[in-house]
């Protein structure tokens, strides 16, 4: 589902009705983001609203020919997470410069919109061992070894299936 | 006039840095790393596409909220965006942006401590899990024992070293552990400044040990 359309409508118009429907899809996934990655309930409900609303007060910060919608409030997810959870700063590369063009080019976000769908697809169709630590790689800071206590695999296949599970994905979006 | 990066971080430490699992000072070497190179940037984006991916296909992702969670946020936003504190954004010919906000200026703000021989460092301010420190070593001169317990990276800002058969200019970064046994030498031509980032003396128990132990074979 594309919600491009939606964050234009939060950003020009402050539509409250398409920001209930990113909210309704999008704040019980960051909450369940946050509780995989070591917050307790209502600290992860808490950081999820804050999300949330920063996607509101940022709108105007949102390039969807940088980012699709999901990888923007992840990115936002990830930074409160650090702060919020780990009480780190978290050091951002230096900006290119390009920044925010004022109606960035339409063939630019079809294509970056259609290269994430590309690899949603791609992570849904991985075999459920590779999804799974796809995903744990991305929830809390889970090493390698611990990764195999949890599912009783030998290291040497975890990694050899990170590597695999990664040329996947990299093929899938090319 | 940037040259050709040609030694790079690894995607699993990529991939962590996208994920928000690493240490604050490797984090910071990747900032700065990725200020200097659009293949690992490009990496790091398609990492974060991957974790926008990953949030929506949440398993779990059923946990549902407390009722009256979207009336809290409508509150919150109608409270106002809260103030971003705007860094100064300077400039410096060896500092990327990441680097100068931890120096707190440019390079003539660093506060350099002297280890012996012209060696002199200066460690950054981080979270304990790990260590930044600058390092800067006179043209010509090995790099002083500093101390491989964990997992090192360093990464060349200014001038360039050899170890063994490699050589590192700017903006390449060389990764190696505590078996790995080598004596980088500083180029004749220029001081060396590098930005080196260690997991020791407290062990980081997450991706990188393990990563670094594919270095080790080299
Ligand atoms: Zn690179």
């Amino acid at each position: 589902m594309l919600w491009v359309d939606h964050m234009i409508r939060i950003r020009d118009d402050q539509d409250q009705a398409a920001f209930a429907d990113l909210f309704d899809h999008f704040a019980p996934r960051v909450k369940g983001f946050l509780m995989k990655s070591g917050a307790d309930a209502s600290l992860a409900e808490e950081c999820a609203q804050e999300v949330m609303a920063t996607c509101w007060h940022k709108a105007h910060m949102f390039d969807p020919a940088r980012a699709s919608v999901a990888t923007w409030i992840f990115t936002i997810a990830r930074n409160r997470k650090i702060d919020v959870l780990r009480k780190q700063r978290r050091p951002e590369p230096e900006d290119l410069g390009w920044g925010p063009e004022d109606e960035p080019d339409q063939a630019d976000v079809m294509a970056l919109q259609q290269e994430s769908e590309q690899l949603g697809r791609a992570i849904s169709e991985l075999p459920p061992a590779q999804r799974e630590l796809i995903q744990k790689a991305y929830f809390g800071d889970l090493s390698h070894s611990e990764i195999a206590d949890q599912t009783g695999l030998p290291l040497g296949t975890i990694k050899s299936r990170i590597r695999l599970a990664l040329e996947r994905l990299r093929h899938a979006m090319k | 006039m940037e040259q050709k990066i040609k030694h790079h971080l690894t995607d699993e430490v990529l991939m962590a840095y996208a994920a928000g699992t690493l240490p604050e000072a490797f984090n910071l070497m990747v900032a700065t790393h990725v200020s200097l190179c659009d293949e690992c940037r490009a990496a790091v984006e398609s990492y974060d596409t991957l974790g926008g991916e990953v949030l929506d296909q949440t398993p779990g992702n059923d946990v549902s909220l407390t009722p009256g969670s979207f009336a809290a946020t409508m509150a919150l936003i109608a409270g106002g965006a809260p103030d971003t504190i705007r860094t100064t954004r300077g400039r410096d010919t060896v500092l990327p942006q990441p680097l100068l906000e931890y120096v707190g200026g440019g390079l003539d703000n660093v506060k350099w401590r002297s280890v012996g021989m012209g060696v002199k460092q200066a460690i950054l301010p981080t979270s304990k899990d790990a260590s930044a420190r600058l390092l800067y070593i006179p043209a010509g001169m090995a790099m002083p024992d500093h101390g491989h317990h964990g997992t090192e990276m360093t990464m060349v800002l200014q001038g360039a070293f050899q170890d063994d058969d490699d050589y590192f200019a700017r903006g390449d970064v060389e990764v190696a552990n505590s078996d790995l046994h080598h004596t980088p030498v500083a180029d004749i031509h220029e001081d060396c400044i590098c930005l080196a980032v260690t997991d020791a003396p407290l062990r980081f128990e997450g991706l990188l040990p393990k990563i670094a132990q594919r270095f080790a074979r080299i």
